[in-house]
């Protein structure tokens, strides 16, 4: 998958002007979204991903600073440059987003149908009745049974999970380019949580619009994403293709995330939890951010910033572990079983 | 199985609750339940939103009546608990909340929550004892003294988790219902606070009634599982049983559910759907045992259908 | 190895709890962080300031404008000191004790045509039998927010503890409470006023209860929806799980959690009672006179207002301003308490 990038993210910061200082959410991201591929974001809340999300729909709060030198390349122009009557039009038409709470992203006054009609008569210009034919096709689409019966239904009316695939429809009725789901299953149950990732997944090939997959349950992760970026303090950490997340993290903070959950195969024993806390951003630590709680943190760590060192040509890790210099570490026996897993795969490829 | 009988420290008995009784909108929020709890052990009660499962663990704590049906903590029925043995038992069973936002007052300092199960008991002599006391508990947690001063909405998540659980621990309690104490959390969070609850299960020989709507967690850390569904326990055993050999098909849907962080499996992954027929077609049924400790809610006929399918 | 220090490159390991729990961020009460954002309105902050000032001026005003001062007239010299426009001693136009009579071409010099004494001059000028308005609206002013202000109180008391108590009670505890509530409602207040005035004498006093009367309705219902919220929070389970009482419940978790809402509704309801006051007296169910409030003021003297203009602008001036603030500050408060603005 050669890159055909329809979305550039380059330098991109985000500050807080508070009464307490300065929070540096997002501290230089960079990465491209390709045409056709979801791109799963992991991080912690705090991380700085769901910002990340706001600014690229222009949603941020009002006391959000963004450097000139920040770029968001769609269709050959800066987002950030957009007025606001210009980010109308793209927001819900060419870009479109499931928020996590599905019931306070539906208006609980309007019909259901009426709120999946609504960006086709605004964006698209249809005729209401023929916005409502398509919404109706929509609701079908996305598994609403005896959706004739349901379309003039109010929000409440319906359960969690069939309010979620409403939200799908919506963010699916002006057929956007790229669709940013922000912890779109957390609310839900986890057999609800199933069928709307299927779902997705399906409508995804049938559409081939590029996916932002914004979380924190890597499980997920692994059954959406073809390429996965993890955020840690604002930063990106590491990113690669999921095979080469899930099975040769090289990042300590990936190792802790990966380890934290139980698989199928941890039986007894402690789980091992990353410690402490995500740092403040207001004074972002000097370095590598996640030193105060890394077990295998150098003291190069607390002095300088690791830069992105590359591991294969599609998957960068930022940290000094990976520099020339470092010890050797053993990692987790929970990722050496990865990595030994990653060894027989590529293995398999050679043959 | 052939240790002394382990004590019994909850017993639930065919308990009932229902909400709007006898109206159209009548709500059987528990229906006919029973399990125990045994001392020393950590039940898990797994269930997705509406099973019943925060209820029953409201319901424990005395802050619903149940409809029909007995809650018996130490052998004794606690809907019949007043005065001195309702103090009493009100230190013993404490409560640590899923919304760790939500679950702390903001206007008051992070002591002064922690300690508000000391000064209703009053269990300090004085102010230095309280605040000795308050200190231990923020170091069992992992917290620091500054952290004392300060109000709950500058910490994050799981540092509020944690101090729900201090102020839980703070009456020195023998059973804790955790109601889903994790699934606000971030994953890597998660670990943490399960670590730190197993840690102080041992170290304060506790018993915790785990209420979780995730398995795989669930499975992590309960000695036992109970699986709910629409107000009504479907499965009951050992955690290994239930999540290697489900019975019930709602288990074995739920367990088809979860995803695994593990790109492979979840590529292979197939999601079980549950027809819901079976708890509908108003069948009589009845907790079978089918193996040694783990019982499902069956006839007869599908108890040994379910038997000759386990793997 | 390469030029960097070989220390820079050996294991040091994860830091200890201090450094990766630690908070940067002052710590901030609700109120200190309200307060903050309150300071971000400076509307609210004049309007604050100003309602401090007037309330310290009508207080301190007891020591050197008594009511009898302001009440007395000379009834032997009432034709030299009527309805004397206001002078300030300096050649301002409309404010030099000069006053141009409806049809007049010219202004006279009011003062100098009644006779009264060189060096004598009335800063707000004199109502129809002589006395100071400069006076007559201190003690307006006092009395206006004594009852606005009691009333209120009233309101408060009575409407809080009544709300908390419905709502924590909750089943047919509340819903009678409810019930009486609504039977309350659907009484006019005029039906009520005129009653207590046969009852108790148009006073201040049934002014007071008047206004407390149908003004904690109100805030009985907001408190009880509010407390019907608050009380199924968890950490109002968790003190209930402990032990804690419901007065201490009340007091320690409900009732603070909802303070701002209260102050607000306080802010907003001071200047309605001061506004219904002034209905009250312009129905001549207010004050008795002599005293004088804002609204007693303002309807006596509206019949001249083509003639004297100033007697009626005076007093409304004040009275507007001052409900104003109220309503200005009751609005910053307002954005200064709402959790949503919070984020920042």
């Amino acid at each position: 998958m050669m890159s055909n990038p329809i979305l550039k993210v380059e330098n991109l910061h985000v500050n807080f002007n508070t009464y307490a200082g300065t929070v540096q959410a997002i501290r230089d991201v960079s990465f491209d979204l390709n045409k056709g591929e979801t791109l799963a974001i992991v991080g912690e809340s705090g991380s700085g991903k769901s910002v990340t999300t706001k600014t690229l729909m222009g949603l941020n709060a009002k006391n959000a600073v963004i450097p000139e030198n920040s770029r968001l390349i769609f269709k050959d122009r800066n987002l950030l440059d957009l007025k606001e009557e210009e980010w109308q039009s793209v927001r819900g038409n060419e870009i479109a987003m499931i928020f996590q709470d599905p019931m306070t992203s539906l208006d609980p006054t309007m019909k259901i149908g009426m709120q999946i009609a609504e960006p086709l008569i605004k964006h698209r210009h249809i005729k209401k009745e023929a916005a409502l034919t398509r919404a109706l096709e929509l609701m079908k689409g996305v598994g609403i049974p005896n959706a004739e019966e349901h379309i003039n239904d109010y929000p409440h009316q319906w359960s969690g999970g069939m309010r979620q695939r409403a939200v799908v429809a919506i963010a699916l009725a002006a057929d956007p380019e790229i669709l940013i789901a922000d912890e779109p299953t957390t609310a839900l149950d986890v057999t609800i949580q199933a069928q709307i990732l299927t779902l997705m997944k399906k409508l995804q090939q049938e559409t081939e619009s590029s996916i932002i997959f914004i979380t924190h349950d890597l499980g997920v992760v692994a059954g959406m994403a073809d390429r996965v970026a993890v955020m840690y303090a604002g930063k990106i950490v590491e990113y690669g293709t999921v095979d080469e997340i899930f099975f040769n993290p090289q990042h300590p903070y990936t190792w802790g995330l990966l380890n934290s959950m139980p698989t199928t195969d941890t039986q007894v024993g402690t789980l091992e939890a990353i410690p402490g806390t995500p740092p403040d951003l207001l004074e972002p630590p000097k370095g590598d951010a996640f030193a105060a709680r890394n077990v295998y943190a150098l003291g190069i760590d607390s002095k300088q910033e690791p830069p992105f060192f590359k591991v294969s040509e599609t998957h960068f890790a930022a940290t000094w572990l990976l520099d020339e210099r470092a010890p050797k570490v053993i990692p987790p026996v929970q990722i050496q079983k990865r990595w030994a897993h990653w060894l027989e795969m590529q293995g398999q490829e050679a043959y | 199985m052939t240790e002394s009988i382990p004590k019994k420290l909850i017993e639930l008995k065919d308990l009932q609750l229902y909400f709007n009784q006898g109206k159209a909108n009548e709500v059987r929020a528990i229906d006919h339940v029973s399990f125990d709890i045994y001392e020393g052990e950590i039940f898990g009660l797994v269930g997705e939103s509406g099973s019943g499962k925060t209820t029953i663990g409201r319901s424990i704590l005395k802050l619903y009546e149940p409809t029909a049906g007995d809650i018996l903590f130490e052998g004794k029925d606690i809907s019949y608990l007043k005065g001195k043995q309702l103090s009493d038992f009100r230190k013993k069973a404490q409560m640590i909340f899923q919304d760790p936002q939500a679950s702390l007052n903001g206007r008051m300092k992070v002591r002064d929550i922690i300690a508000e199960g000391i000064d209703v008991n009053k269990l300090a002599t004085s102010k230095s004892d309280r605040d000795q006391k308050v200190q231990k508990l923020l170091d069992l947690v992992g917290l620091n003294k500054d952290h004392a001063t300060r109000y709950p909405h500058e910490f994050s998540g799981g540092q509020r988790q944690r101090i729900g659980i201090a102020r839980a621990l703070a009456v020195d309690p023998k059973f804790i219902i955790a109601d889903e104490p994790i699934s606000a959390l971030d994953v890597s969070i998660q670990a943490q606070v399960v670590n730190l609850m197993k840690e102080l299960q041992k170290r304060h020989s506790l018993t915790y009634l785990f209420i979780a709507h995730d398995l795989s967690m669930v499975k992590y850390i309960s000695d036992r599982i109970g699986v709910m569904h629409w107000g009504k326990l479907l499965e009951i055993g050992s955690a290994d049983a239930v999540y290697n050999h489900p019975l019930h098909p709602y288990t074995k849907s739920l367990l088809s559910a979860i995803p695994v962080p593990d790109p492979e499996v979840e590529k292979a992954r197939q999601h079980i759907d549950y027809d819901t027929h079976i708890e509908t077609d108003g069948k009589e049924r009845t907790m079978i045992e089918v193996n040694e400790g783990h019982f499902v809610l069956a006839t007869a006929e599908e108890a040994a259908e379910y038997k000759a399918q386990q793997i | 190895m390469m030029t960097a220090n070989t220390e820079d490159f050996v294991i040091v390991g994860a830091k200890n709890s201090d450094a990766n729990e630690h908070i940067s961020k002052p710590a901030l009460s609700f109120w200190q962080d309200a307060w903050r954002r309150l300071k971000l309105n400076k509307l609210a902050v004049i309007s604050m300031w100003f309602l401090i000032l007037i309330l310290a001026f009508a207080v301190i005003s007891n020591i050197f404008v008594p009511q009898k001062d302001a009440n007395a007239f000379n009834s032997d010299k009432v034709g030299v000191y009527k309805n004397l426009p206001p002078n300030s001693g300096l050649p301002i136009p409309g404010w030099d004790g000069k006053i141009k009579a409806p049809g007049d071409n010219a202004s006279t010099d009011v003062y100098e045509s009644q006779g009264v004494p060189d060096g004598e001059k009335f800063i707000l000028g004199t109502d129809n039998i002589g006395r100071s308005v400069a006076k007559r609206v201190t003690v307006g002013l006092r009395i206006s927010l004594l009852v606005a202000i009691v009333a209120t109180l009233i309101d408060l008391l009575i409407g809080v503890a009544y709300g908390v108590f419905a709502g924590w009670k909750g089943g047919w505890i509340d819903n009678t409470m409810q019930r009486i509530i609504e039977i309350l409602s659907s009484i006019p207040n005029l039906i009520i006023v005129t009653m207590l005035g046969l009852l108790l004498g148009n006073g201040i006093l049934s002014i007071i209860l008047a206004i407390a009367m149908t003004g904690w309705l109100g805030m009985a219902r907001q408190v009880r929806n509010m407390t019907l919220s608050l009380k199924e929070r968890d950490y109002v389970l968790a003190a209930q799980s402990l032990g804690e009482s419901s007065f201490k419940i009340a007091i320690k978790h409900l009732i603070p959690n909802m303070a701002g809402t209260i102050i607000v509704q306080v802010m907003m309801t001071v200047p309605t009672a001061i506004m219904f006051e002034a209905v009250l007296s312009a129905i001549n169910l207010g004050v008795k006179p002599p005293t004088a409030s804002l609204g007693s003021l303002i309807s006596d003297a509206q019949a001249m207002l083509q003639f004297y203009p100033y007697q009626v602008l005076i007093p409304s001036a004040i009275l507007v301003v001052v409900s104003l603030a109220f309503v200005l500050l009751g609005d910053g408060l307002r954005d200064a308490f709402d959790p949503r603005a919070s984020e920042d």
